[in-house]
């Protein structure tokens, strides 16, 4: 086992979303769900995130915000689509400046999708994301080993 | 104090420190999150956490940022050596700054501008703690007769029975030193009142998880600058200081709970206020009394 899934520091980027799944990725921190008790926190700093909380579709404007972020998270993350509009653009779909999900910016890991996304559909996706994350994990220390 | 002393105690403390430390950070979020109507991360999170930063890839911006951090996590062990083996309190106030100067120009050779602020926010707090730890000294040399701490041990009555202002201001200013609200202007350990992440943005990896334990050693030492004013020749004595020690780290988690940041006017006013009313009035008394 790896520490990495004892531990998920996540960041969250509210791409181009009502607001409504960035509440509920929140929600999922208070008391009611208190996610803290998984090692879960949320953190400002891209480079001590070890997962990207997406929510909202990708457009003209964000991008490259979503990109960099992405970059300069440390190895090994995990990105997760917050919402069917990070999923698929959900509703702005046909928007004349959207994009699309947040997979045609970065490599997206687990989908998480509804509107607004529930705080129990964040944390499930937040424990299938921690699978990934500790294969991601045990990946990186046998290249380091090989190196 | 021989040197032979402070190269064991210093062995001993960079062994002991960083287990009790980390206890203590999961107790602090344990508590905390009780506090808020949480129940909080298990007791080894922050163990759980080093260890993961230990495991990412290293990012580092450039090669000096780490030689700096591990020097400033270097100089925070031989401070708390130099105190716990009954060393100099003055030279362990002085390593134990110098430990922080480390810290902040690792945080300037990242040229990042949100580390630069961070680093000017810790630089502040320097300015704003400095002359209350310093006025401890002072008044522990006044109050205990010597710089030693292995002094107290010869005493017949604890120095906060001379010295209670100057506890209380450097009670005041302890909050700034282990990083708790309102006064974690440089580096909190919340997100969202944060400008990126302070003066560790650009650390990550090995380098975070250093910053992480340098914590944990500073908390034990800062704690045992508390426990200083309470002991005497008394054995026993050693019970009651570890239980106001406790009783503090409480009061300060509580305190982090409660209080919204301040702007950084109000810190240095408020700290350099208190470090001269209740550090220069105590220290002038002693200083004085003899002669009236």
């Amino acid at each position: 086992m790896t520490y990495a899934t004892k531990s998920p520091w996540v960041i969250h980027y509210d791409g181009s979303s009502c607001n409504g799944c960035d509440i509920e990725v929140l929600a999922a921190l208070c008391p009611g769900f208190d996610v803290e008790r998984f090692g879960i926190i949320n953190t400002g700093n891209p480079k001590h995130a070890d997962i990207f909380l997406v929510t909202g579709s990708v457009n003209e404007q964000n991008i490259s915000v979503v990109q960099e972020i992405y970059n300069q998270m440390v190895e090994p993350k995990v990105v997760i689509a917050c919402g069917i509009c990070a999923c698929s653009a959900g509703i702005f779909h046909d928007c004349y400046n959207v994009i699309g999900g947040v997979d045609k910016a970065i490599p997206v890991d687990v989908y998480a999708p509804g509107c607004a996304v529930r705080p129990e559909a964040i944390i499930d996706a937040v424990v299938q994301g921690l699978g990934i994350l500790e294969e991601k994990s045990k990946a990186l220390q046998e290249q380091k080993k090989g190196a | 104090m021989s040197m032979l002393a402070i190269l064991i105690g210093t062995l001993a403390f960079a062994l002991v420190a960083p287990v009790l430390g980390c206890l203590l950070a999961g107790v602090d979020r344990i508590v905390s999150a009780r506090m808020q109507g949480r129940v909080g991360p298990p007791l080894l999170q922050p163990y759980y956490d080093v260890r993961k930063l230990i495991e990412k890839d290293n990012v580092s911006v450039n090669s000096t940022e780490g030689v700096y951090v591990t020097c400033a996590l270097v100089f925070a062990i031989i401070a708390g050596g130099i105190f716990f083996s009954g060393g100099n309190l003055l030279m362990c106030v002085f390593v134990i700054t110098l430990s922080s100067l480390f810290f902040i120009v690792a945080a300037y050779s990242t040229r990042s501008p949100y580390a630069e602020i961070g680093a000017n926010r810790e630089t502040l707090q320097v300015m704003a703690y400095e002359p209350m730890v310093l006025f401890m000294a002072v008044a522990f040399y006044l109050a205990a007769g010597t710089f030693d701490t292995a002094g107290v041990f010869e005493l017949g009555t604890p120095v906060i029975a001379t010295i209670w202002l100057v506890f209380l201001g450097f009670l005041f200013v302890l909050t700034i030193k282990l990083r708790k609200s309102p006064f974690d202007l440089s580096y909190s350990h919340h997100a969202h009142q944060e400008i990126v992440k302070g003066i560790t943005t650009e650390m990550s990896g090995k380098t975070l998880a250093k910053v992480e334990i340098m914590h944990w050693y500073e908390n034990i030492l800062f704690l045992g600058w508390i426990g200083l004013f309470f002991v005497w020749g008394n054995p026993f004595s050693l019970i009651l200081a570890v239980a106001v020690v406790l009783l503090v780290y409480f009061l300060e988690i509580w305190i982090d709970n409660n209080f919204a940041r301040v702007k950084w006017q109000a810190l240095l006013k408020s700290a350099w206020i208190v470090a001269l009313v209740a550090g220069g009035v105590n220290i002038a008394v002693l200083t004085f009394l003899p002669y009236l």
